[in-house]
């Protein structure tokens, strides 16, 4: 009983939506709704690139509202390469986390030079540099978009062509992910950049380069954002300009709020929550977007600490409550007052 | 170079300008003052176009449509303020930016449900449909030329109003210390809903203005919004000043770049590489200039002051 107990109520409920997570292709393979691993596969990469956007901007304090063009920089390394046909994952995925990583570094050593408001716009600005930069390259569709006639080949060791195994890959990239943010949220780096949102001038006083170190921060959010943009032109089959639109930074940034800034799992948990939201209103009417934005703004004005506050308030109370009046039953049971 | 197209797309991008100026004046005037951003300026530049459309439709002149669309925008503006934003002065940005685009999609939602999914067109009176010789061999579009007189008439009003009225010099004092401006027994609540509708009705005009030329379309604001954002950043953010210095830069950087771009390039590189290159360095050249402004004046070109 201890032992469950001593395990946090979070990484309880984290590990059993994992578990149901790797499980999802068998249920799938039995009921054929492949639909639902399409809405898994979505909801992941969305998920990691949340997370990254939250490492700048719930941990650094960085409010980007342009991250999503790394989410297009990342597919169109997968996009460009293919139309010449060059298929090699080991080739395109590297390429789009080296694509995003420079134009993190270059965006980055301006944007990181104005501070509040500022920031927010010109990297919104930026982003729609590269958006409409990318619409006016005729070349590569423009505004109509390209069409990834294969997915990445990693030269036989991994097959992702099909929905269950790029499934895989996709999990599996965002659980790398997700150990990645967390040793750098927790690693000395990390608390650097924590404390500069929390105090600049204080770290700068206590002689931290907070300017370098946001930087290095920004660059590292932009290159797993590529990377999950390279899954995501990999799994949607087709990229458009469209991708990075500002309105996806802004949905990023709402599912980074959503799920509760500054969290572990909270981007996740947002990005899975915008997703099946997504799916469920559009069900109901097709004025939908209405709810979304009525819905949008009553999360900023009255509910604050995200999904990920509410899960780790309702695992504070439900299984604790349910565990203690289990084992409770257990010490009352019958069979144990024989003696 | 042909001299003629010089002229008119010059003037091209006058009128561009001054439209980006209606837009930016408000955005600006509402960030200096209440240290809001407002995403959702755009939606109200979409609103003012459909009430323009409608009453177009309904009076049959499109001069009266836009003196009846003013006010209508203005309190489609003040409600705005009053269900949402009045909540949200205290939060930080990061919630500024999340709500209003909430509010965007409302707005662009509650627009399809009105009038439908089609854009609308408005019809001009033969007055100002026509063209005019400016100058000799230079014909321009009047109602195009209308548009600068406008633009120049609205900054013109504003320097006076911000420059030599009460409500502009609390305005000024707002943008330089609201705390003191509240303290000194301003009705601030008052002031902020003031400056917020009379944003609104000048991202209005604008969409008024443009409409009969695009016509009136939903998310026709997303766009131009980003561009209002970058003439800001480039002014300065809460200087009007810099706002207008700026829309006219960005309007003829970008009017000319669209048309003689391959031309200049055409001299430093080959015919093929030019023709590929400038159309998407072209779209991209207001913001490398924006990039390139601020690298040297992180806070733009007219930085606020006393902040």
């Amino acid at each position: 009983m201890d032992r469950i107990t001593a395990f946090s109520p979070r990484g309880w409920s984290m590990t059993v939506a994992l578990s149901l997570l790797a499980l999802l292709p068998i249920y799938v393979a039995v009921t054929g709704q492949t639909f639902y691993l399409d809405l898994a596969s979505r909801l992941m990469i969305l998920g990691m690139a949340a997370v990254s956007l939250n490492l700048i901007l719930g941990n650094g304090g960085m409010i980007s509202f342009g991250h999503a063009a790394y989410l297009g920089i990342g597919a169109y390394c997968v996009g460009i390469p293919a139309y010449y046909g060059i298929y090699d994952g080991l080739i395109q995925i590297p390429l789009a986390v080296a694509c995003s990583a420079l134009f993190a570094l270059v965006t980055g050593a301006i944007c990181l030079r104005t501070k509040g408001v500022y920031f927010i716009m010109i990297t919104m600005a930026f982003t729609q540099m590269v958006f409409y930069g990318f619409v006016s390259m005729e070349e590569f569709g423009g505004d109509d978009g390209l069409v990834i006639d294969l997915r990445s080949q990693f030269a036989g060791l991994l097959d992702i062509e099909g929905a269950t195994g790029l499934y895989y890959f996709i999990l599996i990239s965002l659980l790398a992910v997700l150990f990645l943010v967390y040793r750098i949220t927790r690693s000395r780096f990390g608390m650097v950049i924590e404390g500069a949102r929390a105090n600049e001038r204080r770290m700068q006083a206590i002689g931290y380069d907070t300017y370098r170190y946001r930087l290095v921060c920004y660059v590292i959010a932009g290159a797993i954002c590529g990377y999950a943009g390279a899954l995501l032109g990999n799994f949607t089959h087709f990229i458009s300009p469209e991708m990075m639109d500002w309105t996806a930074s802004g949905e990023l940034i709402f599912m980074v709020v959503l799920g509760g800034t500054g969290t572990l799992f909270g981007p996740v948990l947002g990005a899975a929550a915008f997703v099946l939201l997504e799916e469920w209103l559009s069900t109901i009417t097709i004025y939908w977007q209405f709810l979304f934005g009525a819905l949008l703004i009553a999360v900023v004005l009255f509910w604050r600490g995200g999904i990920n506050g509410f899960v780790d308030w309702a695992a504070d109370q439900i299984p604790g409550r349910i565990i203690t009046r289990t084992r409770d039953w257990i010490r009352r049971a019958p069979w144990r007052q024989r003696s | 170079m042909d001299w003629t197209l010089f002229v008119t797309q010059m003037l091209n991008g006058l009128q561009l300008g001054v439209l980006l100026f209606l837009l930016a004046s408000g955005l600006t005037l509402i960030f200096g003052v209440m240290d809001f951003v407002n995403l959702a300026h755009g939606s109200l530049y979409m609103v003012g176009a459909y009430f323009c459309a409608s009453l177009t439709d309904f009076t049959g002149s499109f001069v009266l449509a836009v003196l009846l669309a003013l006010p209508l925008t203005a309190l489609v503006g003040l409600a705005v303020e009053f269900i949402v934003i009045r909540r949200l002065y205290a939060r930080d940005h990061l919630d500024h930016v999340l709500a209003t685009f909430g509010l965007i999609l409302c707005f662009d939602t509650a627009v399809q449900f009105l009038w439908g999914p089609e854009g609308m067109a408005i019809a001009l009176p033969a007055v100002l449909d026509g063209q005019v010789e400016i100058l000799p061999e230079i014909v321009f579009p009047t109602f195009r030329l209308l548009i600068i007189a406008v633009g120049l008439v609205v900054a013109l009003g504003l320097y006076v109003v911000v420059t030599r009225t009460r409500a502009g010099m609390l305005i000024r004092a707002g943008a330089s210390n609201r705390t003191m401006v509240a303290a000194l027994g301003i009705d601030i609540q008052r002031l902020f809903a003031l400056v917020f509708a009379a944003g609104s009705a000048m991202a209005g005009l604008a969409g008024m203005m443009i409409a009969p030329i695009t016509e009136a379309s939903i998310g026709m604001g997303n766009e131009i919004i980003i561009i209002a954002f970058v003439v800001i950043i480039i002014g300065g953010i809460g200087s009007i000043k810099g706002a207008f210095v700026a829309a006219v830069l960005v309007g003829l950087i970008d009017t000319m770049g669209r048309s003689f771009l391959d031309t200049l390039l055409k001299v430093v590189v080959s015919d093929q590489n030019a023709e590929t290159a400038a159309p998407a360095l072209s779209a991209m050249l207001i913001y490398i200039l924006m990039a390139a402004i601020l690298a040297f004046q992180p806070q733009g070109l007219f930085p606020p002051k006393g902040r």
